[in-house]
């Protein structure tokens, strides 16, 4: 039986974008979750998701794991690129679609070549 | 001292050129009164050279007891004084509740 965190490590290598939510993209169950996910939809590519609110035990780990003490997280090619705030901050600026395309771009170059 | 103060007092660390905590706890499925949901904004040139994430986590650091204990959500809008400028001293706004759950 894997750990919570090998869970987490694994989710977060899989997914080139994933963002870690209270509820689903459809109905986010919190301002902050909803916000977020929104601009990253914005952005058009595809992403994974993780409803935290059903998995207590991820959400407790991952806190520690991320030294990040709140949700939504958004993660980027295995790194954390920020909760709410930086998240809306950066699809603002321009930052952000840039940042998800290339991501999805990097990932599907690499499942054509295996 | 109220946790609002609390936080105030502690992010002094900072060398802030400005603080400003707002308790934002009205706005959500709370009691009366609540101390739980917090936006800071905080200029400071120790954010200079820092990336967001770095910066969250550097103030996540300094309120690690508030985080664990009373306070559920915290909005942060970090800027150097530089950035603030650009700004015009505008902070941003933070979304309404959709429900969900405390800690």
């Amino acid at each position: 039986m894997s750990s919570t965190i090998d869970t987490i490590k694994q989710q977060i290598s899989e997914n080139s974008i994933l963002l870690y939510m209270k509820g689903t993209p459809q109905f986010p169950q919190c301002g902050f979750s909803a916000q977020t996910v929104q601009a990253v939809m914005a952005c058009g590519e595809r992403f994974a998701f993780v409803n935290i609110l059903e998995n207590p035990d991820i959400r407790t780990e991952l806190k520690t794991f991320a030294n990040w003490p709140t949700f939504p997280q958004l993660w980027v090619n295995g790194e954390l690129v920020g909760g709410a705030d930086i998240v809306i901050e950066m699809y603002q600026n321009g930052e952000l679609e840039p940042l998800l395309k290339e991501a999805a771009a990097a990932n599907a170059t690499e499942e054509g070549d295996s | 001292m109220n946790v609002q103060q609390h936080i105030e007092n502690k992010l002094k660390v900072l060398a802030p050129r400005l603080i400003d905590v707002e308790n934002e706890s009205h706005r959500h499925h709370v009691p009366p009164n609540s101390e739980t949901h917090f936006k800071v904004t905080v200029v400071s040139s120790a954010f200079e050279g820092l990336l967001p994430v770095k910066r969250h986590q550097r103030v996540y650091s300094v309120l690690d007891e508030e985080l664990a204990g009373p306070v559920h959500a915290l909005a942060l809008h970090l800027y150097t004084p530089a950035e603030w400028e650009r700004r015009g001293g505008d902070i941003p706004a933070s979304p309404d509740c959709r429900g969900g759950t405390r800690s």
